[in-house]
């Protein structure tokens, strides 16, 4: 099975190929069925793999070829799939086969079908190569290669100057993450002297070191999760990156590229059971940026900036988890958050697609009756989102919650408790704004509403399944559904030696009435915020007021709290200036006056010495003889 | 090859050479008229192959001589070229004065 492990990440690459460069030549049924197909052949040899994985419970690994070598240093390019890859595998392939086909229908009228396809096939690749690699460089490589694909797609409509600024925007406050993660690589090849998994992820080697640089490890990786996975101080690039086109937003900017922070520190998590005070400003950082997000959410009007609040929220409730140690659960809301967010954001494609480019919830309204399956779709994501019983979100975030209970106290549990009523909040109020009460939009708009076509609907159908049954991957014990608790289980093996950490409860030794209790609690709550929604936004028809009418806290939290604004004026503005200072000083006087000034030197210079070219022949000869003469009398002198 | 007859005869092979090659070079400096100029370098050619002459004689060794055939065959080479140019000047400038060959004045 080993040998099959290459070809996973192969189709897509070989997809993007041929689709890349030969696309514009194709029609657009064969580009966008190539592409499709690419990532369909890895999801199949994924399954083959999973299957592997569960009948033999060992990782695959393939020995591809050595990267790099200095001395007796070597780095192999080698993949690994154990249970937690292998799973990551599977929603990477699986979903994004599903939006590949999606886009099919979405990008049909674009002139750039087959850029957008060699790109989406290229993501595929490098998040495969990100998830699958078994040492932290090629786990880099991916990670550049995803955060290239994400700034390509974000500004993939790139005549519009502002799409170039949001694509420029994620690259850059990448790039700062990435520099942290860069550097605990580093700190960790000094400290461990190699970054191979196999090799660094031993409790006892780990134990044996230095607790603070572990520490400062974990801390400096964090920092990369941090900017790839859109936390605090580093969230403001992912609302900015729904300017690509939507499936773009549903498939990196939702379901894949930003839960890739989640992976990551999952994977170290020997590392970081190793550091509580890690795990701690994990625990902050996570809950913070999901209730500060969570709170942005409830004023935005443009349909996918709410659904982007709302990711950034849902990746800080991850985080939280992670903070907590219990990283199934964590890895256990990135699948159902993959799922119901992927349909989310494809059902609002699906929106802005009838409604021709309208995004803003103001504008719409009215539109269940007239777009009943794109409302059942985001009725569907919404009610998981909010933990609506029996869903997917609401097994996952209860499990988080629960964890916080009894990992971080009553405060924790209760921030965090808020946090997802105001998820609520702003998910019914999204809901109920744009698909209840009277059409808003022009009459235009009306008369060319449609329904997606095949290629979308049969893949919002399929996610749709998924939001609906994806909590029965991990039951709680309590409910006495079959297989309970499954993906704890079978996460177990990678998450074994995480000594300390919460996911203890595979063995059920918890107090199921507290559990119960808990979940009655969040359940209620949701279910009367969901309500009063309903009332205040369907029935009393209450809408959100024009921009120009905000004022006070409403227009702050709006305005995002000005975030954006004070890392304008914090760092772009000063980095604007001292660029400009330094091209007048030091550019044009300095260097230009270095280069200048030697080219006026040698032109001098060689006006003094073109006067020795007299054009007489006979002071050539002359000086050529005494030349001669002189290397004579010097050579018979010695 | 008969060795020289008078071995101490070299000495004066050697000025009568250096004569003539300071004559020949002499010339090239003084003159102006090309073709006088060209016949000189042919004089200053012609005072090395006799200096090559009379060391092969002197050493019983045959290798200058082939030297002077080279040499001989290069300075028909660079004369015929030479008088060629001599030629093409001659007919742009109706002159064989080579100080009017100024053109190259940076």
């Amino acid at each position: 099975m080993a040998h099959m492990l290459p070809l996973i990440p192969a189709f897509p690459l070989i997809g993007f190929l041929i689709v890349g460069l030969f696309g514009k030549n194709l029609p657009k049924t064969v580009t966008g069925g190539i592409a499709s197909l690419a990532v369909l052949a890895s999801f199949v040899v994924s399954v083959l793999v999973f299957g592997e994985i569960s009948s033999t419970h060992h990782a695959v690994e393939s020995q591809m070829f050595t990267w790099l070598k200095a001395g007796d240093w070597n780095i192999g390019f080698s993949l690994m799939a154990d249970q937690l890859s292998g799973w990551m595998m599977l929603i990477v392939t699986g979903i994004g086969f599903l939006i590949h086909v999606y886009s099919v229908g979405y990008m049909h009228d674009d002139e750039g079908f087959h850029k957008f396809f060699a790109y989406l096939n290229l993501f595929v690749f490098s998040m495969l190569l990100l998830i699958m690699g078994s040492n932290f460089l090629i786990l880099f490589f991916g990670w550049e290669g995803v955060g290239l694909c994400s700034y390509l797609l974000i500004g993939f409509w790139y005549d519009n100057a502002e799409y170039g600024k949001a694509a420029r925007k994620a690259f850059i406050m990448n790039r700062v993450g990435d520099l942290g993660l860069l550097l605990g690589i580093f700190l960790m090849f000094t400290q461990f002297g190699s970054v191979n998994f196999s090799d660094v992820f031993q409790p006892e080697l780990v134990a044996s070191k230095d607790p603070g640089v572990i520490t400062a490890i974990c801390l400096l990786l964090f920092v990369g999760a941090m900017g790839k996975s859109a936390q605090i101080p580093l969230y403001t690039w992912l609302p900015d990156a729904m300017a690509g086109p939507t499936p773009v937003s549903a498939l990196i900017h939702a379901a894949t590229m930003v839960t890739a922070g989640i992976y990551m520190v999952v994977r170290s998590n020997v590392l970081y059971s190793a550091s509580p005070d890690a795990m701690a400003v994990v625990a902050g950082v996570g809950l913070a940026t999901s209730l500060f997000a969570a709170v942005i959410g409830l004023r935005q009007n443009d349909i996918k900036k709410v659904l982007a609040y709302s990711t950034v929220s849902q990746l800080g409730l991850m985080f939280l988890a992670l903070g907590m140690g219990a990283y199934a659960t964590a890895m256990f809301h990135v699948t159902t958050h993959a799922f119901f967010k992927a349909l989310l954001f494809l059902g609002s494609g699906a929106v802005i697609h009838a409604l021709h480019g309208e995004q803003d919830i103001r504008n719409m309204g009215g539109l269940r009756k007239m777009l009943p399956f794109t409302y059942a779709i985001m009725l569907i994501g919404t009610l998981a989102i909010s933990g609506f019983p029996l869903l997917s979100g609401f097994f996952s975030k209860d499990e988080i919650l629960e964890q916080v209970y009894l990992n971080g106290g009553t405060l924790l549990w209760g921030i965090s408790l808020i946090s997802a009523l105001i998820t609520v909040t702003y998910m019914s109020r999204m809901l109920f704004v744009a698909f209840h009460g009277e059409f808003r939009g022009t009459h235009e708009q009306a008369h060319h509403l449609h329904k997606p076509g095949l290629s979308m609907a049969v893949p919002l159908g399929i996610l749709a399944v998924l939001s609906v049954f994806g909590g029965l991957l991990n039951t709680p014990h309590f409910l006495h559904l079959p297989s309970p608790q499954w993906m704890a289980e079978w996460l177990k093996p990678v998450l074994d030696h995480a000594h300390g950490a919460a996911d203890a409860h595979g063995g059920g030794h918890h107090d199921s009435g507290l559990a119960l209790q808990l979940m009655a609690v969040a359940t209620v709550l949701s279910l009367a915020v969901m309500g009063g929604c309903w009332w205040i936004y369907s029935q009393k028809k209450h809408l959100p007021v024009s921009d120009a009418a905000q004022e006070g806290f409403t227009k702050v939290v709006a305005g995002k709290f000005y975030v954006d604004e004070l890392y304008d004026w914090l760092f772009v503005r000063p980095t604007e200036y001292l660029s400009r200072f330094l091209h007048d000083v030091y550019d044009r006087l300095v260097v230009d006056g270095l280069v200048n000034g030697l080219g006026k030197g040698v032109v001098a210079l060689s006006g003094q010495l073109r006067k020795l070219q007299t054009g007489n022949i006979e002071t050539y000869l002359l000086g050529m003889v005494l030349g001669a003469s002189a290397l004579l009398a010097v050579l018979y002198m010695l | 090859m008969l060795p020289l007859q008078h071995p101490e005869l070299i000495n004066q092979y050697i000025l009568l050479s250096a004569l003539l090659f300071c004559i020949g070079a002499l010339g090239v400096l003084i003159r102006r008229n090309a073709i006088v100029v060209l016949m000189c370098i042919e004089l200053m050619l012609n005072a090395v192959n006799l200096l090559f002459a009379a060391f092969s004689s002197f050493l019983g060794n045959a290798d200058g001589q082939i030297f002077v055939f080279f040499i001989m065959v290069v300075a028909a080479a660079e004369a015929a070229v030479g008088l060629a140019i001599l030629v093409m000047v001659y007919r742009n400038t109706r002159s064989v004065d080579i100080s009017f060959l100024d053109k190259l004045k940076g």
